[in-house]
C-alpha cells in the first residue's frame, strides 16, 4: 500500500500523504478555503463548517468539511461549487448575526445578504479556539463550554483561572485572546485579572454582553 | 424474586430447566395479566393488581390463579388493561375498585363483566383481546409476548423459549454464520436511519482489535415515542439476549446498555435481569460451556437528546460530554474508546433472538422488498386509539390510523401524520395510502425514525408544528456546530414571527436557505435532519405559511395573535355559560340575550369556545382582519415571546 494518494481539487491533480486533510492539501496548492475554528497547532474541531467543500466519490456527491475529511484516492473535490458557495454564504450570514464586525472581504466575496436575520452580537462564534488552546496546549482547562443548544457559551472557570492565568499571561501574554478570531471579546474576564468575586462565582461568561449574563451561567453550572 | 438460582453450564441444562419451568405450570391455569406499563401505572394499575390478589385470597383462589404484573400491552388509550389468560378476556379502563367484581364474576363464577369490555363506536362490546379492532389488525411478533411476561420473573421469559436462540448461536453457529443469518433476514436498524444490522456487525467484526463493543441505544427521546421503553420495561431479557448474540457475532466480550435516566423502571428491570443472568452463569465467563465470555454494563444517560447520536452516545459512556465527534469514520470501525463498536437500537436487538431462533427466511417473509419484519409504532395525537402498535413493514398509513387507530377523535378530519420525531416530517392526507417502510417514508420527505407517529387533525397549524419541533431542538442540539446552533436559532425566530402574524416577504426563502444548508453541512445527524419538520411542512402545506405571512391568517385557527373570539348574535341563546366560565370577565350580556366578548380583555384562552353548547355554536373563531373590522385592537405579540 502506498502512503500517498492521488485525487483532484478544482480540476487539478494532486498527490498527498495519507491522513492529510483536504483543507491542508488545498492550502498547499494555494487554494483559499475560509476557516474560523481551524488552527494549525490544534486538533480539528469541525464546528464552524466554513471550510465545506463538495466531493464526488464515484458519482456520489456530498458536502464535507475539508478540515476533517482525509484525502482519498480518486476523489474529486470542488472547493467553490455552486452549492458550496450558497451554503457558505448562509453560514456566514448566521455568523454575522453574532459577530457584527465580520471582515468585509468575507462579506463581499460571498455576497452575504444583509438584514435578513435577527442579530444579537455576542462576538463569540463558539469556534472553541480559546477553549482548545487552554486545554490542549496549556493543559489548564480554565476555559470551557457550558450549556447546550442555543444556550451554549464559553466560560472561564474561576478556580483553575486563579491557579494558571497569572503565570500564563506573564509568560506569553494572553494567548487565549490572541487566538480569538473575532478579536473583540470585551469581557470581564479579559479586562481584569482573575479574582475571587465576592459571591464566590464558579465560572464567568467570556462573550460580550455578558455582565447581564452571569445569572444564566450560574444556572447552567448549577451554582 | 426469581426462583432461579442454579447455575446453567450447558445448553442441555438450560433446556432441562426450561422443561422444569413449563411442566410446573398448568397450561390451562388462569393468569391475570395486569399491564403495569407507564400509562397504566399512572392510572394505578399496580393497585388493580394488588386488589385482585387480595380478592383472590378472599375467595381462596390465591393458589389457583396467578396475577402477573407485565409490561405495556399496547392499548394505552383505554388502560389500565387487564387480560385474563388463557381465554384472553380483556378488561379496559380498569380501576382498583373493579377488582372485586372481576374476581367474583369472572374468576369465581366464570362470567364476564360487561361494563369493562371494549365498546366500539357502534356500541358493540367485544370480550376477547384479539378480536378488538385495535389488536385484530396488528401483527405482534416482538411486542405480543409482553402480556405473558413479568419482567421480574426469569421463568416467564424461559417458558416462552428464552435464551434458546443464544444457545443455538453459541453452540451451533460460528460468529460469521450468526452475522450472515441476520444479514439474510434483512433486518434494518430500528433507531432511525435503517442501516442493515448484519452489515454493521460485519463491519465491526472485520476491524482488527483487542476489544470490540456492542451497545444498545435506549436513549429514546422523540416527543411522543415510547416503543423502546415498552420493550425494555416489559421484556428486558429479549434485548439482553439480542445484545449477547450481537456480542458473539462481532467478537465482543463487553456490552453496554445506554438507557436514559428518565426510564427508571426500564433501568431497574434491566439491572435485575442482568443480576439474575450473572447468578445463573448466563453472563460472565464460558457461557453455556461455549467458551464465550460476555458481560453487560448499564450506562444511565443524563438527559440529553443528542446523546442518542452514535458518537455522542459513545463519548457519554466514556465519561465525556455527550457531543458528536467530528470524524469521518464510522463508530462501527472506531467507536467507544476508539474500538470498533456496534450500536443497535432496543427494538433491533429484540428482533435478533427471533431471527436466530426461527431463521432468516421466516423473518424475511414479513415486510416489503427493502424493509423486512415488523415495526412498532407509538400512535399518539388526535387519533381515537392511542398506544403502541406493531405491524408488518409495508402496512399503509391508512390501515394504521383508521383500522388500528380507529380514525380521528371527535369526528375531526385527518390532516397529517408526523413520523420520525423531530428529525422526521409531516405526511399529508393525500399520501395516506403510503406503505410504511424505511424507503417510502424517506421518499415522502419524512423518515421512519424510531417509530413515533403523531396524528394531526384539521385543528393543527402546520407552521406551529414546525415551530414546536424546532423549539425542542433549540434546547436539545449540542450547540457545537454553526449550522445547527445558529441555524435552529434563526429558524425559531422566523417561525415564531410567522405564527405571530409578523411574517415578512422573503421569510420562506430565508427558511429554505437555512434549512437546505443545515441538511448538507451540519456536523451530525441531529443537525442534518433538524430542518425536516419545516421542509416537509413547506413541501405539503406551503399555502398555510403563505396565509400566515400574506393574509395574516392562521387557517387552522391555532396561532393566537391571528385569531379572535366572537359571539354570533344570531346564534347566541344567552345561556351565560361562557360568561360564567370566562376567567378574565371579558364576556357580558343579560340572560337570554346575545352576549358579547370584549376583545381588549380577551386572552384567547379558548374556554368560551369549548363551553358553548354544541347545538348552539355561537362562539366563533374569526380572523385578525375580521376582528379589526369589528373594532378589535391590533394585538402584536413579540416575535421572541
Amino acid at each position: 500500500m502506498s502512503d500517498t494518494v492521488t485525487f483532484t481539487i478544482d480540476g487539478k491533480e494532486v498527490s498527498a500523504d495519507k491522513g492529510t486533510s483536504l483543507l491542508m492539501a488545498a492550502r498547499s496548492l494555494g487554494i483559499d478555503i475560509p476557516t474560523l475554528c481551524h488552527h494549525d497547532e490544534l486538533a480539528d474541531f469541525g464546528a464552524c463548517r466554513l471550510c465545506i467543500v463538495e466531493i464526488d466519490k464515484g458519482g456520489w456527491k456530498k458536502i464535507v468539511t475539508s478540515c476533517l475529511y482525509p484525502v482519498e484516492d480518486g476523489l474529486s473535490v470542488e472547493t467553490e461549487s455552486e452549492k458550496v458557495i450558497r451554503h457558505r454564504r448562509t453560514i456566514l450570514e448566521l455568523l454575522r448575526a453574532r459577530w457584527s464586525e465580520m471582515p468585509r472581504e468575507l462579506i463581499e466575496k460571498y455576497q452575504v445578504p444583509e438584514d435578513r436575520m435577527e442579530t444579537e452580537s455576542t462576538f463569540c462564534v463558539m469556534c472553541g479556539l480559546c477553549v482548545r488552546h487552554c486545554s490542549e496546549r496549556k493543559g489548564a482547562n480554565v476555559l470551557g463550554f457550558v450549556g447546550r443548544g442555543t444556550e451554549r457559551q464559553v466560560v472561564a472557570h474561576e478556580e483553575p483561572a486563579l491557579k494558571y492565568c497569572r503565570d500564563c499571561a506573564a509568560e506569553n501574554g494572553m494567548e487565549c485572546l490572541a487566538v480569538c478570531p473575532t478579536g473583540v471579546v470585551v469581557n470581564d474576564f479579559a479586562l481584569s485579572p482573575p479574582h475571587m468575586t465576592p459571591k464566590g462565582t464558579k465560572a464567568r461568561p467570556v462573550r460580550a454582553r455578558d455582565n447581564e449574563n452571569q445569572e444564566e451561567v450560574n444556572k447552567l453550572i448549577g451554582d | 424474586m426469581s426462583e432461579v438460582a442454579i447455575r446453567i453450564n450447558t445448553p442441555e441444562e438450560l433446556e432441562s430447566l426450561r422443561d422444569k419451568v413449563i411442566s410446573a405450570r398448568d397450561p390451562d391455569a388462569t393468569v391475570v395479566s395486569v399491564c403495569t406499563g407507564p400509562g397504566c401505572l399512572a392510572y394505578k394499575s399496580h393497585l388493580v393488581a394488588e386488589n385482585i390478589e387480595a380478592e383472590l385470597e378472599k375467595h381462596g383462589l390465591a393458589d389457583k390463579v396467578r396475577v402477573s404484573r407485565t409490561g405495556c400491552h399496547g392499548f394505552c388509550e383505554r388502560g389500565p388493561s387487564v387480560v385474563i389468560l388463557p381465554r384472553q378476556t380483556c378488561y379496559l379502563r380498569v380501576k382498583p375498585e373493579d377488582a372485586e367484581e372481576i374476581v367474583k364474576t369472572t374468576l369465581v363464577e366464570g362470567g364476564v363483566v360487561e361494563r369493562l369490555l371494549y365498546e366500539g363506536s357502534d356500541g358493540v362490546k367485544i370480550e376477547l383481546e384479539q378480536e378488538i379492532p385495535f389488536y385484530k389488525h396488528q401483527d405482534k411478533v416482538v411486542f405480543g409476548v409482553n402480556k405473558y411476561i413479568d419482567p421480574m420473573q426469569m421463568d416467564d421469559y424461559l417458558a416462552g423459549g428464552g435464551y434458546r436462540a443464544l444457545a443455538k448461536a453459541l453452540t451451533k453457529m460460528t460468529p460469521k454464520e450468526v452475522t450472515e443469518e441476520v444479514t439474510k433476514s434483512g433486518l434494518r436498524g430500528r433507531g432511525g436511519a435503517g442501516f442493515p444490522t448484519g452489515r454493521k456487525w460485519d463491519a465491526t467484526s472485520r476491524v482488527e482489535a483487542d476489544q470490540r463493543y456492542v451497545i444498545v441505544n435506549a436513549d429514546e427521546g422523540d416527543p411522543g415515542a415510547y416503543m423502546d421503553r415498552g420493550i425494555l420495561e416489559g421484556n428486558p431479557h429479549s434485548v439482553i439476549e439480542g445484545l449477547m448474540i450481537a456480542g458473539y457475532a462481532v467478537g465482543s466480550t463487553e456490552g453496554y446498555i445506554y438507557v436514559r435516566q428518565e426510564y427508571p423502571l426500564a433501568i431497574d428491570h434491566v439491572l435485575y435481569a442482568i443480576d439474575v443472568l450473572r447468578g445463573m452463569g448466563l453472563l460472565g465467563e464460558n457461557i453455556l460451556g461455549s467458551g464465550f465470555d460476555f458481560d453487560i454494563k448499564v450506562h444511565k444517560g443524563a438527559g440529553a437528546f443528542v446523546s442518542g447520536e452514535s458518537s455522542a452516545l459513545m463519548s457519554a459512556i466514556e465519561g465525556r460530554v455527550g457531543e458528536p465527534r467530528p470524524k469521518y469514520i464510522r463508530t462501527s470501525v472506531s467507536g467507544l474508546r476508539g474500538k470498533p463498536s456496534s450500536l443497535n437500537n432496543v427494538e433491533t436487538m429484540a428482533n435478533v433472538p427471533l431471527i436466530i431462533d426461527r431463521g432468516a427466511d421466516w423473518y424475511a417473509a414479513m415486510g416489503t422488498e427493502g424493509s423486512k419484519g415488523t415495526k412498532i409504532f407509538s400512535l399518539v395525537g388526535k387519533v381515537l386509539n392511542t398506544g403502541l402498535v406493531e405491524v408488518p413493514m409495508g402496512t399503509t398509513l391508512k390501515q394504521i390510523v383508521f383500522d388500528i387507530g380507529g380514525g380521528m377523535r371527535g369526528g375531526k378530519k385527518f390532516k397529517g401524520v408526523q413520523t420520525g420525531g423531530p428529525s422526521g416530517g409531516v405526511i399529508p392526507e393525500a399520501q395516506l395510502d403510503l406503505p410504511v417502510d424505511f424507503d417510502q417514508l424517506a421518499s415522502a420527505g419524512s423518515m421512519m425514525g424510531s417509530g413515533g407517529m403523531i396524528i394531526m387533525d384539521e385543528d393543527t397549524c402546520m407552521v406551529d408544528v414546525a415551530r414546536y419541533f424546532l423549539d425542542f431542538l433549540a434546547d436539545e442540539s449540542c450547540g457545537k456546530c454553526v449550522p445547527c446552533r445558529e441555524g435552529i436559532r434563526q429558524l425559531v425566530v422566523v417561525l415564531k414571527r410567522i405564527t405571530a402574524g409578523e411574517g415578512r416577504e422573503g421569510d420562506i426563502a430565508l427558511v429554505e436557505d437555512i434549512a437546505e444548508m443545515m441538511k448538507d453541512s451540519a456536523l451530525c445527524g441531529l443537525g442534518q435532519s433538524a430542518p425536516n419538520p419545516v421542509l416537509s411542512t413547506l413541501k405539503y402545506f406551503r399555502d398555510e405559511y403563505i396565509a400566515h405571512i400574506e393574509e395574516e391568517r392562521c387557517p387552522a385557527g391555532v396561532c393566537k395573535p391571528l385569531i379572535a373570539y366572537w359571539i354570533d348574535p344570531d346564534k347566541c341563546i344567552g345561556c351565560q355559560k361562557c360568561a360564567k366560565e370566562c376567567p378574565v370577565d371579558a364576556i357580558s350580556g343579560e340572560k337570554k340575550e346575545p352576549h358579547t366578548i370584549d376583545m381588549e380583555k380577551c386572552t384567547k384562552c379558548d374556554t368560551c369556545f369549548r363551553v358553548c353548547p354544541t347545538k348552539v355554536q355561537a362562539v366563533t373563531k374569526i380572523t385578525r382582519a375580521e376582528a379589526e373590522k369589528l373594532g378589535a385592537p391590533r394585538q402584536v405579540e413579540e416575535a421572541g415571546a
